[in-house]
């Protein structure tokens, strides 16, 4: 194993442990979003309370969940780590910034995007994942996580900070989703325009398709 | 002559490098738009000079674009407003009359200020000297053809052989990252034969030692190679990544 302690000693190290569980995030994002995406078949939240069921018991999920936690965490202190360590390496500022001459503002925002989605995880985990998994509160007939749902977004301050939390979303997968290849050695002509593309849209898409759940529980258009 | 212009700076002035510096306003007139930036610092320099004020400290050398000794920071850009030029190249027909242009030194940990614009840059030479090089024989140089490389090899390596060790990259950076620098380097010997002996230890010895230094890890914004004067592509970063990753998870060599 000490062949491995390159990834904690080196910046190139550390700069994989983002990459690698940020790909992971973000694989972890397609399934949340396809299984959410259920609530729009309209049918009263059946299908989707089935396949929440599914994920809430189902043992092999559970574990995944542990990994899950984990890979956040490791993506949230590094993230932090780096963020400090770069500080570090320039204590006297410019008087007169770069900005966005040479790159994208996003792109040099990833520590405050992180941060703003760290304050959305803190109340979208509150609102969801505590109530279904350490409370009684969540069960089969009374109060499903669809009505949970229901109940949660019927506020416009809600719908609202989760919209926000989508917008740095997106721009933090805009940058993170190409970067994260970077990282790990993938550039390559053939190949790199395609997957910026992807990223690109991936970054607009799943935002996107998930800021409209709350909206359309908020105005009444899934019942 | 018409179409000179007068022009007001803002230059950083610092006396060592322990002391703090400042941001102070000079006017220069009737400098022509022919003028180099450098030499624009010359005529205000002369000028300072002459009525016995301290002239201001900048690095210059070949004047033509290839040394990599200039290094203003100018109104936030390394080498200035204009893409792939270095500030000696760069002219006062950029700028209006009437402008007011700021002037800052690199700002990096790993390059400390030694006077005004002059920052220490030393800490490129000891990443080289850590496995930027081959190691060969002495003697006669063999003949150049009796090693074959492939048209697309020669190309990369000498794309990114044309680095000139500025530090715009290190500049332009947020992080303060020396990234572009050292994996110009890398990429190149790592696309040539005779770089092929050394190439796992050095990517792992000039990573070590770009750490050592102080300078800052990769966002990949980009902001290096879009700043810098020889347009020194961000696919070298990737290679030197893969290279490292290779190095340390499939190189059998210590």
């Amino acid at each position: 194993m000490a062949a491995l302690t390159f990834i904690l000693k080196s910046s190139i190290g550390n700069k994989l442990i983002m990459g690698l569980t940020g790909l992971f995030l973000i694989a972890f994002l397609m399934v949340h979003c396809i299984i959410n995406s259920m609530i729009f078949m309209n049918d009263g939240g059946v299908i989707f309370n089935e396949a929440a069921e599914f994920m809430g018991k189902n043992v092999a999920i559970r574990t995944m969940e542990i990994g899950l936690f984990a890979g956040l965490f490791i993506h949230i202190f590094q993230g932090l780590n780096l963020v400090f360590k770069n500080r570090k390496a320039r204590s006297v500022n410019y008087s007169v910034q770069n900005g966005n001459k040479s790159s994208k503002w996003y792109s040099r925002s990833m520590g405050l995007l992180g941060t703003l989605l760290l304050i959305f995880l803190i109340i979208h985990l509150r609102h969801f994942w505590y109530v279904s998994r350490l409370t009684n509160e969540i069960s089969s007939d009374t109060n499903t996580l669809f009505d949970e749902m229901k109940k949660v977004f019927a506020s416009f301050w809600v719908v609202l900070i989760y919209v926000l939390g989508m917008i740095s979303l997106a721009y933090h997968l805009m940058h993170g989703f190409q970067s994260s290849f970077q990282t790990m050695g993938w550039n390559h002509k053939k190949y790199t325009p395609a997957l910026k593309m992807i990223g690109f849209w991936f970054s607009v898409i799943i935002p996107f398709i998930f800021s409209t759940m709350p909206i359309a529980l908020f105005l009444g258009l899934i019942k | 002559m018409s179409g000179n212009m007068n022009l007001t700076l803002k230059i950083w002035r610092q006396r060592n490098t322990k002391t703090k510096g400042a941001l102070v306003d000079y006017k220069v007139k009737d400098i022509s738009p022919d003028m180099s930036f450098l030499e624009m610092f010359d005529v205000l320099n002369e000028d300072l000079i002459s009525k016995g004020d301290e002239p201001v400290a900048f690095d210059h050398d070949c004047r033509e674009g290839i040394c990599g000794m200039c290094s203003m920071h100018i109104n936030g850009r390394p080498h200035g407003p204009k893409d792939a030029i270095t500030t000696c190249q760069l002219h006062m027909r950029s700028f209006s009359d009437g402008d007011t242009i700021v002037v800052e030194p690199w700002r990096a940990n790993a390059f400390p200020i030694i006077k005004d614009l002059t920052v220490d840059r030393s800490a490129f030479d000891r990443i080289i000297a850590s496995g930027g090089y081959i190691s060969v024989n002495t003697g006669n140089a063999q003949d150049g053809n009796v090693l074959p490389i492939a048209k697309q090899d020669a190309d990369i390596a000498f794309a990114a052989a044309a680095c000139i060790g500025c530090g715009a990259c290190v500049a332009a950076c947020k992080n303060a990252s020396a990234m572009l620098f050292v994996s110009a380097k890398v990429n190149q010997l790592a696309h040539l034969p005779q770089g092929q002996p050394e190439r796992m230890t050095r990517v792992k010895a000039m990573v070590a030692q770009m750490d050592k230094e102080g300078f800052g890890a990769c966002t990949n914004t980009g902001a290096c190679s879009a700043e810098c004067p020889k347009e020194i592509s961000l696919v070298n970063i990737a290679a030197m990544n893969r290279e490292y990753l290779k190095a340390n998870l499939i190189s059998t060599e210590d």
